[in-house]
């Protein structure tokens, strides 16, 4: 698991659309992936290597295929790994391995989709059954926030959590997106705000909800060798992991997410622990997604989430563990359901200093994590930490 | 009463048993004679040790709940099936299954003691297995 070669973000690029009914998904994978390449100063010829997860719209599999033929791609690499909205930041550890490897040098990451154009409400779910699980859960109307709605009521139970708690995460996503022009929600809201929106799937209100949202996101990954020819500020992947959670035969346990695993094999591979981040972009399809992560990955004991994040632990630029300066999905962007794309790149940005300046935090170390799928069945986990070349 | 227009099961070889018991009035686990794990959902191998030396087994039906959530609209459900309690219900015999739960969400909490009851569907070897509060 020795890393033998540095590798490096070079490019990271957040389309600023959030509503986008003129556009197609395509057009939009191709609009982000030309960003990032300006981002990194490198060309389309340049790209060897290229990850992107399924394509909401399309029942295909073969994503790959479809996506290199759009793109007019010539890629010696490609992974397109799904564990839904983390996938993200686990192509950012999978194209670190093949870099390594030698198998590109190059690689360029992708996120697209247009749910709000698409019609989708929140709190609505698919009832399709495909999967030998649907027949056992979405006969049952389970729905993603009916999901998180059942592991928020058992942290409460288990642990005391209060729906006040979760609601700080809100009010410090809105408290930053006010800052962020593209945001969906700007304005800041309080607990009460949160508390006293509607109940979506008790006990999780409108505002523990992150939104729906059109656009996407793209990421460059590179070498050593690319990385000394670029002038570009770029930011060094120093640590990698992901792992799977799920049902466990009928043992899973609401309380706990894969970030345990995940988050340990990235502190790991990076030889530093929770304590050395300056910054913190965390999944936040809700804010239960939030307080679960933020105690698997470390930054707190098990149960104690709710406490912790109360008061301003949060907030940038000041707090304790300043999280999603962009206002994150809660507030700001959440492109095909899908906010791993996003957290890498606002935590690329905070290294950069290239936040918004008044949430702008003095960072050397950020991690960036994912939760995919549901906490409720089955999710991924993939955790990035990254580092400012100057550290 | 009849489950649609809600979605239905899609029985499989490793599932029909289940839900051709269920619309028979039993609740079905599986007991891996290797490790001895009581699991759910059904599989032909364990999950634990791949073993392929697996029963089934009656549950006794009876368990707690584990956690909820009540959805009071849901898009596409059918109103008279609202407010929604979905659950996931940890089984006198060991695992923890997703369900519902045909109670008003007023006397559903975690732990409140529940037994299962079927819903037929418009197959007559598919049913769905649902609880309801029971004191005991």
């Amino acid at each position: 698991m020795a890393i033998t070669e540095p590798v490096y973000v070079a490019g990271a690029f957040e389309h600023p659309t959030r509503e986008a009914p003129d556009k197609s998904t395509m057009q939009l994978h191709a609009e982000v992936a030309k960003g990032a390449l300006d981002d990194a100063d490198l060309k389309k010829n340049d790209v060897d290597g290229y990850f992107t997860a399924g394509i909401p719209e399309y029942e295909s599999g073969l994503s790959p295929l479809i996506m290199a033929d759009y793109l007019g791609l010539d890629p010696s690499y490609a992974d397109t790994t799904d564990f839904g909205g983390s996938s993200y930041v686990s192509h950012v550890g999978h194209a670190a391995s093949a870099i390594r490897d030698g198998r590109c040098d190059v690689a360029l990451v992708t996120l697209a989709g247009r749910p709000r154009s698409r019609g989708q409400a929140t709190g609505s779910g698919a009832r399709d059954i495909r999967t030998v699980q649907d027949s056992f859960e979405r006969v049952y109307g389970a729905t993603n926030v009916g999901m998180y709605g059942m592991a928020a009521q058992r942290h409460m139970h288990e642990h005391g959590t209060t729906g006040e708690q979760l609601a700080e995460i809100r009010v410090a996503a809105s408290h930053h997106a006010q800052y962020n022009e593209h945001a969906m929600y700007r304005e800041p809201v309080s607990v009460e705000d949160v508390v006293e929106s509607r109940v979506v799937a008790d006990p999780l209100h409108l505002l523990d909800c992150c939104v729906i949202s059109d656009g996407g996101g793209a990421l460059i990954i590179v070498s050593k060798d690319i990385r000394s020819e670029l002038d570009r500020e770029c930011v060094e992947v120093l640590g990698f992991g992901e792992a799977i959670g799920h049902h466990d035969a009928g043992r899973i346990d609401l309380t706990r997410t894969a970030a345990e695993q995940s988050g340990s094999r990235a502190f790991e591979e990076a030889g530093l622990g929770p304590e050395r981040v300056d910054y913190a972009s965390i999944y936040d399809s809700f804010t239960i997604t939030v307080l679960e992560a933020i105690e698997d990955l470390g930054f707190c004991k098990k149960g104690d989430g709710g406490s912790f994040v109360e008061g301003e632990t949060l907030r940038a630029p000041d707090g304790e563990l300043p999280f999603n300066t962009d206002g994150g999905g809660l507030c700001s962007n959440h492109p095909a359901n899908r906010g791993g794309m996003t957290k890498v790149i606002e935590a690329v940005r905070q290294l950069r200093n290239e936040a918004n300046p008044e949430v702008q935090v003095d960072a050397d170390v950020a991690l960036a994590h994912g939760t995919g799928g549901s906490i409720g069945t089955r999710h991924g986990a993939a955790t990035v930490v990254l580092g400012r070349e100057d550290r | 009463m009849s489950w649609e227009p809600r979605p239905v099961p899609e029985p499989n070889p490793e599932t029909e048993r289940y839900w051709a018991a269920a619309a028979s009035g039993e609740l079905l686990v599986r007991e891996c004679l290797g490790c001895g794990l009581v699991y759910h959902y059904p599989r032909a191998l364990c999950p634990d040790c791949f073993s392929e030396d697996v029963e089934w087994r009656e549950a006794s039906g009876r368990g707690e709940v584990y956690s909820y959530s009540t959805a009071r609209t849901m898009s596409g459900w059918p109103e008279e099936d609202l407010p929604l309690v979905l659950a996931y219900v940890e089984l006198d015999d060991g695992p923890r299954m997703m369900t519902t739960i045909d109670a008003k969400p007023e006397d559903v909490e975690i732990g409140t003691r529940v037994d299962v009851r079927f819903v037929d569907t418009d197959a007559s070897d598919v049913a769905i297995p649902v609880f309801i509060p029971v004191d005991d």
